[in-house]
């Protein structure tokens, strides 16, 4: 089945065209990893399929149900079942851990302060996360606001969870903890969409991955295949690039 | 876990500056500030008018006798004021989302926050004043209150709302997108974001601007005076009607420093805070 369908989506930012005609389909478990230089309209893709921008052209289905249909335009589903992190975390300051986990389950779903709270903290607990949900964003490290951000949008039980660079800002040693939930994630069967500049990470956890240029998906294999035998003269450029400046 | 560590000792504290290193600033400082007001004072008392000045001004006498009644309408005064702040607070509040409002159906609120905050801010407070003290109570209209006093406050939060609406709005803009775009993306409706995420943020980054509007609005209430509340500056200029001293009015003028100062002094302190506040954040 595939949960998500991209079809012949196509975005201007004003005259400039981010998003070029784009086909991608997603399947239930099914990891996908978006890879490209900055520019190539990785992160305008996955803001698209949440609808936190809007696109000029094609259709984004989400279960084969249009996401501009009635159903998710006057409801909270499409937010409930498609998650996003983002690289800078985008934690609430001036709430507390658990504040920031059950605001959307409270206010937008409607579940219970008792239950929600209950939810968070095993989900926090889950993540290595116990004893953190007094504290305040600030006083974490990027790596644990990483992971809560993460816990927050894991809280409403999305069918889909958007990653977007969420190792991009953290230092190399806290890196490795969030990569390893997601990793998690994975193995419950999480269908994600990855937006990654880590090779090694998203030749462990990817089904496949996408390599964009110019909001084109110019290739699109197995991470074995793409990351060691790619095809398009691009993407042996792009991924030579990276093995020259050791991030392979 | 401690690790043994082979850098030296870590410095020991600061011994404390010998008395002479630490007096002898003090002593100077104290002695030039001693010189220079106790000339300036000697200057001012042995000039030719002194005599009449201290007696028309600084009439020890009068501002004892202008006390109780200047310090009753300064009781008015600062009354008026900390129910003036509160709705101020919350009207200006209203205002400033009004504004921030998107969308074709609530296009009728925005539009009337930006008439309300060009119009409004446009007029000098003083002729708010007089407009609301002195025309509704004149109109008569049963069920309304006809004191200048209600009138005059209700210019006051008018006026005054218009600013602190577009300080609100500032701190409402300065929240960073990437809050908006969390609170989207977790499905919160416009208002709730506003509501769970941008307004507490706002109102925390505009608090030390907000109390500055306070104190500004501490000593304005004074407006009043003109259309005949019996506010400190009224009752000063009876006592000043009856007997030509104006020593009553300096009596008002140390009551309303005597609020200002500490006023302000708390405005310094919570913008301090506020700063250190965001220096932690961004190490």
């Amino acid at each position: 089945m595939q949960r998500i369908r991209i079809d012949n989506v196509t975005k201007y930012y004003g005259q400039n065209l981010v998003l070029d005609a784009v086909d991608l389909d997603v399947g239930e478990h099914e990891v996908i990893c978006l890879i490209g230089a900055s520019g190539s309209g990785k992160s305008t893709l996955l803001r698209c399929v949440n609808k936190l921008v809007p696109f000029d052209h094609g259709t984004i289905y989400l279960d084969d149900v249009s996401i501009d249909d009635d159903r998710f335009k006057f409801s909270n589903e499409l937010h409930k079942r498609v998650g996003i992190v983002f690289q800078a975390y985008n934690l609430f300051p001036h709430m507390n851990v658990l504040d920031n986990i059950t605001l959307a389950p409270r206010k937008v779903h409607g579940v219970s302060r008792a239950t929600a709270e209950k939810q968070a903290l095993e989900l926090l607990s889950m993540f290595g996360l116990d004893g953190y949900a007094g504290s305040f964003p600030e006083r974490l490290s990027g790596g644990q606001q990483q992971r809560v951000a993460i816990v927050r949008a894991l809280a409403t039980q999305p069918d889909v969870l958007m990653l977007d660079e969420v190792t991009a800002a953290l230092d190399p040693e806290l890196i490795g903890g969030v990569l390893k939930i997601i990793k998690e994630l994975r193995d419950k069967g999480m269908t994600m969409i990855i937006v990654t500049h880590e090779m090694g990470f998203a030749r462990d956890v990817a089904d496949r991955v996408c390599f964009l240029e110019g909001g084109r998906i110019l290739e699109e294999a197995p991470p074995d295949k793409l990351l060691s035998r790619p095809e398009h003269p691009r993407t042996q450029q792009f991924l030579q690039r990276i093995i020259e400046a050791g991030r392979l | 876990m401690s690790i043994e560590t082979r850098a030296p000792a870590p410095p020991a504290p600061r011994s404390k500056a010998s008395f002479r290193e630490r007096f002898v600033p003090f002593l100077i400082s104290a002695v030039s500030v001693t010189v220079v007001f106790g000339l300036a004072a000697r200057v001012v008392t042995s000039a030719e008018h002194w005599p009449r000045i201290k007696l028309q001004f600084f009439n020890l006498e009068a501002i004892r006798a202008a006390f109780p009644t200047v310090f009753r309408g300064f009781l008015t005064n600062m009354t008026v004021w900390v129910i003036a702040l509160v709705a101020i607070a919350i009207w200006a509040l209203v205002l400033a989302i009004f504004r921030s409002l998107n969308g074709p159906l609530l296009a009728p609120l925005k539009v009337f926050a930006i008439l309300y905050i060009d119009l409004i801010r446009g007029i000098p407070s003083l002729l708010l004043v007089l407009l609301f003290g002195f025309g509704i109570p004149a109109l008569q209209i049963p069920g309304l209150p006809r004191t200048g006093l209600f009138w005059g406050g209700v210019a006051m939060v008018m006026g005054y709302s218009a600013y602190a609406a577009e300080v609100y709005r500032s701190g409402m803009e300065a929240v960073h997108d990437g809050q908006r775009a969390a609170a989207k993306a977790l499905g919160l409706s416009q208002w709730q974001t506003m509501r769970y995420a941008i307004i507490p943020q706002a109102v925390r980054n505009v608090l030390p601007a907000l109390l500055n509007l306070a104190v500004a609005l501490q000593k304005d209430v004074a407006l009043l005076s003109v259309i005949g509340v019996r506010d400190a500056v009224r009752e000063a200029q009876i006592y000043t009607a009856r007997t030509f001293n104006y020593s009553s009015l300096i009596a008002a003028a140390l009551l309303f420093l005597a609020a200002t100062i500490p006023m302000a002094r708390l405005t310094d302190y919570v913008a301090r805070k506020d700063q250190e506040r965001r220096f932690q954040r961004t190490v």
